[in-house]
């Protein structure tokens, strides 16, 4: 199907000297970003608020706005998973994706066809997971982290009832091991099927001969990775639909 | 006009002309080579690069554009230097100082804070573009790894340099950055399984971060020494093998 592709007629030997063709077009981009930001910079002011008092925290305290992707995900995980666990295989499932896309197509130009399933998961993770919750976090959080709208006053005595529940509760177990079981079964079931559901997709998509060219090791990896991006969304559907706190609940961790 | 061409010739005949320049430039193919190869700067480009790889349309310029922009904060930066202290007594007093009394000192602070964060979009439309051409693809998979760990850097050289005004905007915003490292499974105090490891508020990931329990004077001095002297270290020769992988590898593009 990817033979469709019109054939593009290249000469044989398209190099150009890059003195002067690229080093004129670094230069002037150069210098136009160099104008643009001291423009800015004589416009703009770069902030300087009182001095620092550690007696005195303000509502709401917010990190650095590139940041602030993080400080969403506070809401929906605990720190030690949405502080250190997910960015960490942010950064690790960033590194391997030379290594688990074996696609050989689409290697120097831009090309949606014949690899929408690698652009697409690009864009959930990027733009949407990254992006949007920057832009969250970043004009929709007022005191006490609560949601406002950038036209509302922010009340710092809003009151947001809290209404959330853990996800065993909801299901009737009100013991405590039993809501520990209950909620180990849920997070491994949500594994078993978001990996299930993965393979037979990619049996079925993709085919059987690309399963075996790309290997076990390749799909437990990317599975994995992904069950973890989509347990994000998951999480905060969960949240903001049906109120769940969390779904697992024990003396050493929650998720 | 024959005035000029002499004054021109003049010049570029001189002994001193000669010993910096070498040789005059003629516009030949060989010597639009020699431009890139004999310059110590322009060598880490390749002589010649495929035509479409140089179109705006095709490179965005970003990568590019978020190394002139470390250059940027590297300039303003060296002389922000001058003025400030990292010293919790005096740091406050230092921005003041350098905003309303330092020749160009609110024009160079503005541009170093805007150049950084120019710097991560920068980094991330990068990192975009290389994901929209498929550049990562062999033989390029591990220079994508060192631009992961570059990306990583520049928000770590951000997240560092947040601090150093020290006013209120600085440490709650290191504060709530750097909270999450408390949170570290095993090695932060109030994550999980912390107690078998016996971390605690002074002796965990996060006290190794702040110099301490809490932010303060410690933090300021060790976020500075990051800011200025080790990441900006890491970060150059990681790009030293970004560039020189790309030089290696030539730029992305369709097969011919």
């Amino acid at each position: 199907m990817a033979e469709a592709a019109p054939e593009k007629k290249l000469p044989v030997d398209d190099k150009i000297h890059t003195w002067p063709h690229l080093v004129r077009m670094e230069f002037l981009v150069a210098l136009f970003v160099f104008v643009a930001l001291i423009l800015w910079a004589l416009m703009v002011d770069a902030p300087l608020e009182e001095p620092a008092n550690p007696t005195r925290t303000p509502n709401p305290s917010k990190a650095p706005w590139y940041f602030l992707g993080l400080q969403e995900m506070l809401v929906y995980f605990d720190p030690w998973h949405a502080g250190v666990v997910l960015p960490s295989l942010i950064i690790v499932g960033l590194m391997v994706i030379p290594y688990i896309d074996i696609n050989p197509k689409g290697n120097g130009y831009y090309c949606f066809k014949e690899r929408k399933y690698e652009i697409l998961t690009f864009i959930l993770g990027f733009h949407i997971l990254w992006i949007v919750t920057i832009i969250i976090g970043t004009f929709f959080r007022g005191p006490g982290w609560n949601l406002f709208w950038p036209w509302q006053r922010w009340d710092p005595h809003k009151v947001v009832a809290l209404t959330n529940v853990d996800l065993p509760y909801y299901f009737g177990f009100r013991h405590y091991w039993a809501a520990a079981a209950f909620g180990t079964f849920a997070v491994l079931a949500y594994f078993v099927v978001v990996i299930a559901g993965f393979y037979w997709w990619v049996v079925r998509v993709k085919g059987k001969d690309f399963m075996e060219r790309w290997g076990m090791v390749r799909f437990t990896i990317t599975a994995v990775l992904l069950a973890l991006m989509l347990s994000l969304p998951a999480k905060m559907f969960l949240r903001l639909v049906f109120n769940v706190k969390y779904i697992l609940v024990t003396p050493w961790l929650n998720i | 006009m024959k005035l000029l061409e002499k004054i021109k010739n003049d010049i570029v005949e001189s002994h001193v002309w000669k010993s910096i320049f070498r040789h005059g430039y003629e516009d030949t193919p060989r010597n639009r080579v020699m431009m890139v190869t004999s310059n110590v700067f322009l060598h880490l480009h390749p002589a010649k690069v495929r035509r479409h790889a140089i179109r705006m349309r095709f490179t965005w310029c970003m990568g590019g554009l978020t190394f002139f922009m470390f250059l940027i904060t590297a300039v303003t930066g060296v002389y922000l230097m001058f003025y400030y202290r990292p010293v919790a007594e005096y740091a406050y007093a230092d921005m003041k100082y350098l905003e309303f009394d330092m020749p160009f000192g609110m024009l160079m602070r503005n541009m170093h804070r805007w150049a950084a964060h120019a710097m991560i979009v920068f980094v991330w439309l990068h990192m975009f573009r290389v994901f929209l051409t498929g550049s990562y693809k062999p033989p390029r998979e591990f220079n994508w790894i060192v631009g992961v760990l570059l990306l990583v850097l520049t928000l770590l050289l951000s997240f560092t340099g947040y601090l150093l005004p020290w006013d209120q905007l600085a440490i709650w915003a290191v504060t709530v950055g750097s909270n999450m490292a408390r949170a570290t499974p095993l090695l932060g105090y109030e994550g999980p399984f912390a107690e078998f490891v016996g971390a605690n508020p002074i002796y965990d990931a996060r006290a190794f971060l702040f110099g301490g329990g809490e932010i303060g004077p410690h933090t300021l001095l060790r976020f500075y020494i990051l800011h200025c002297i080790f990441i900006p270290l890491v970060a150059s020769i990681l790009m030293i093998v970004h560039f020189w992988r790309i030089r290696r590898d030539g730029f992305s593009g369709p097969s011919l």
